[in-house]
């Protein structure tokens, strides 16, 4: 496909340049032109008012759609605790399943044959289990090597992985070797109706915009996806499936794992585990202002979460802040208190069920995404808050 | 030690915004920085040279203004640039940018490759590991320290959600680096002197015999269909009244939810 610019046409007036979200679309002899920069994105293709803008296929475009069917789960492990994003990965493996006519499958990796029987519960038919010792601890290029063999066996048409350290660390492998397209960090995946191709939405540019991505002609499609984005599928006690065992027997390796050193703190465990989540930012003023989140807190038995203003204020530790560049959190209720609702802040936290902002600026980003929405000043909002959430439960 | 880094010039994203309206970036006066996390990969690649002894190049692809980060790292202490340019590159995603930068890798040779965790445009964190692929060598993603280096040899702490693993490689390696790795350094005075003058190699699809169907849109296997404001919550309640009322209302809905 290309993009190109009918110059008789064009009057020059300029309105495609702001359009082009990669700046690929400049002014030459008064007539504009797109350049090398050019990612194909369609965003100016509507824009022109001349309709001097349109799109070109290529005999490439016209490619053999590669054949797959199944829907792959990559259920990720660490010291034989399954990591709670393969759950949710189900639930979602699950809905595609099903507008495809198709069955889920998880993908283990250590842990033992109960483990992956609990991932049958979670709404797996089928579990390509390996529980040899060799693959216990994650290595790259083990985990890579068996994969992409299992991929290239049984052919799925969807594989997913948390967007966690392991996955984003391996899974590109995978996708180079087996020339799939990757989606990092998807917030939604949805089958599209006509081409039956899979629609990954991801943010962009630190959340600013999202992307719609699609991988047309390859198989099978790949995405990655943070944790607590997904909502978990049924867990049914009673559900039967198949386990197939996997071996290994060369596996190879050049890097090799010499210690593996614990640093997790209660707090941050329990903030990606939290039903609730009172949080402040820059707002709060200090720590006295976060001394009445604590107490809203305590009262609901909420963890503290926090703005990375507030982190950087030196009000509360980082382990506590909440967005792109600290935790993605999904609590049933998340309030907010004194934040804007900057984007890096949102990404972190727009999955959770109900959001509450309190924040004196009626104009503040932060309500754009709330449930509920109180403009006040949380000095004030809190403390009353706190006060009637103790009589409402009867401390 | 051959070192190369490979660093990607973006938009500084936390000033790039979204008009809701019109669907399109606002985008006056946004500037274009190298990748921050590639600051910190820059930094790590001179301090092994200046442990080791050798040579540190930095590599990048994209259009001729690409130039300019490739001069940045220059003034911070890099011997050579590379600019990887070509109009086939156009539209590549993180495959065929892999692909491209391998095949470069390979055209100038290396021992360490090192790339910044995540492109901060992007955030996809692939091109490093998926280029460690092509090249058939193994990586280590989110180093937070390197605590050894010696000829076929490293050791280094690789950052995972529960702490950290101590991990040992062969060399050639391709290390993808976190910002606890290092502070990056200022440029010189004499350092932005000389990169002012320094010559930048160039490279096109042609020089580093890459294959034509596996480069740019061509060679991509992931399409943007296209992009759009992040969404904004229509059914949400606003509270109204006294503070009392709206905290009442507030607490009388959270009941009503069940969430009390
Ligand atoms: C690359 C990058 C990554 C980032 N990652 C993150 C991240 O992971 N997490 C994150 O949170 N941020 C992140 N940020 C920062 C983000 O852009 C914002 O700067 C930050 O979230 C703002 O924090 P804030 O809402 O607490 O502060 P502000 O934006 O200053 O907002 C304070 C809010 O408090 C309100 N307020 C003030 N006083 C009161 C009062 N008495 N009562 C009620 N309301 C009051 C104000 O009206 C205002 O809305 C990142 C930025 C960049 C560039
Ligand atoms: N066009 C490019 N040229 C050179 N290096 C790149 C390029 N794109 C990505 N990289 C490297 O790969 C890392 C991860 O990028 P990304 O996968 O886009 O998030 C970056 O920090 C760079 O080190």
């Amino acid at each position: 496909m290309l993009i190109k610019i009918n110059r008789d046409k064009c009057t020059g007036c300029e309105s495609c340049i702001q359009s082009c979200p990669f700046d690929s679309i400049v002014m030459k002899d008064e007539k504009a032109e797109i350049t090398e920069t050019c990612q194909f994105c369609r965003s100016c293709l509507n824009v022109c008012p001349e309709g001097a803008i349109y799109e070109i296929e290529e005999a490439s475009d016209k490619k053999e759609k590669e054949e797959g069917s199944g829907v792959w789960v990559y259920a990720e492990q660490r010291d034989g605790v399954i990591a709670g994003v393969s759950f949710e990965l189900l639930g979602a493996g699950r809905g595609l399943a099903n507008k495809l006519g198709t069955e889920v499958s998880a993908v283990l990796f250590g842990a033992t044959e109960a483990d992956a029987r609990e991932l049958i519960r979670w709404g797996a038919d089928r579990v390509y289990h390996c529980g040899d010792e060799l693959v216990r601890t994650f290595n790259d290029e083990p985990y890579a090597d068996l994969l992409s063999g299992l991929i290239q066996q049984y052919r799925p048409e969807i594989v997913l992985a948390g967007a966690t350290p392991i996955g984003r660390s391996f899974i590109p492998r995978v996708a180079a070797r087996l020339k799939a397209g990757l989606t990092a960090d998807c917030t939604s995946l949805e089958i599209d109706e006509d081409s039956k191709n899979l629609l990954q939405v991801r943010p962009a540019f630190g959340g600013n915009i999202m992307a719609t991505i699609l991988c047309p002609h390859t198989r099978p499609q790949m995405a990655t996806v943070r944790p607590r984005v997904m909502k978990r599928g049924e867990y049914d006690e009673s559900r039967q499936g198949e386990i197939i065992p996997v071996k290994t027997d060369n596996v190879r390796s050049r890097t090799k794992v010499i210690e593996t050193i614990k640093e997790v703190s209660d707090i941050s465990v329990n903030l990606q585990e939290a039903n609730v989540i009172v949080s402040g930012g820059r707002g709060t003023g200090g720590e006295k202002g976060f001394k009445l989140l604590h107490e809203l807190a305590e009262a609901l038995g909420a963890s503290l979460g926090a703005s990375r203003a507030a982190v950087d204020e030196g009000w509360i530790p980082y382990r506590h802040q909440v967005g792109q560049t600290g935790k993605t959190v999904g609590p049933k209720i998340y309030i907010a208190c004194g934040i804007s609702g900057a984007v890096q802040h949102v990404v972190g936290m727009q999955s959770s069920d109900i959001i509450v902002a309190i924040n004196k600026n009626p104009e503040a980003p932060i309500f754009n995404i709330a449930t509920y929405g109180i403009v006040g000043d949380l000095f004030e909002i809190v403390p009353m808050l706190t006060k009637k959430i103790k009589e409402a439960k009867g401390l | 030690m051959r070192i190369i880094v490979c660093i990607k010039q973006v938009p500084d994203t936390a000033e790039v915004r979204i008009n809701p309206e019109t669907n399109t970036l606002i985008r006056d006066g946004v500037p274009s920085i190298i990748n921050p996390y590639d600051t910190h990969a820059i930094e790590a690649g001179l301090q092994i040279k200046e442990k080791t002894g050798g040579k540190v190049t930095v590599l990048t692809m994209g259009p001729p203004q690409a130039e300019s980060a490739l001069r940045e790292a220059l003034s911070m202490g890099a011997d050579e640039a590379v600019l990887l340019t070509d109009r086939a590159f156009a539209g590549s995603d993180t495959w065929a940018t892999a692909y491209t930068l391998a095949k470069a890798i390979e055209h100038i040779g290396a021992d360490v490759i090192l790339c910044g965790k995540q492109a901060i445009d992007g955030d996809t964190a692939q091109v490093g590991p998926e280029t460690a692929e092509f090249l058939d060598i193994p990586h280590i993603a989110y180093i937070r320290k390197i605590d050894d280096i010696a000829e076929g040899r490293i050791v280094v702490q690789r950052l995972m959600d529960d702490g950290y693993d101590v991990v040992e490689s062969s060399l050639p390696v391709l290390l993808t680096v976190v910002r606890e790795l290092n502070v990056p350094r200022m440029p010189s005075l004499k350092g932005k002197m000389a990169a002012k003058k320094a010559e930048i190699r160039k490279l096109s699809a042609a020089d580093i015999g890459a294959a034509e169907e596996s480069l740019g849109l061509k060679g991509s296997p992931t399409q943007v269909r296209n992009i759009f404001a992040p969404e904004v919550k229509t059914d949400r309640k606003m509270f109204e009244g006294t503070a009392e009322e709206k905290v009442d209302a507030l607490i009388k809905e959270l009941v009503g939810q069940k969430c009390l």
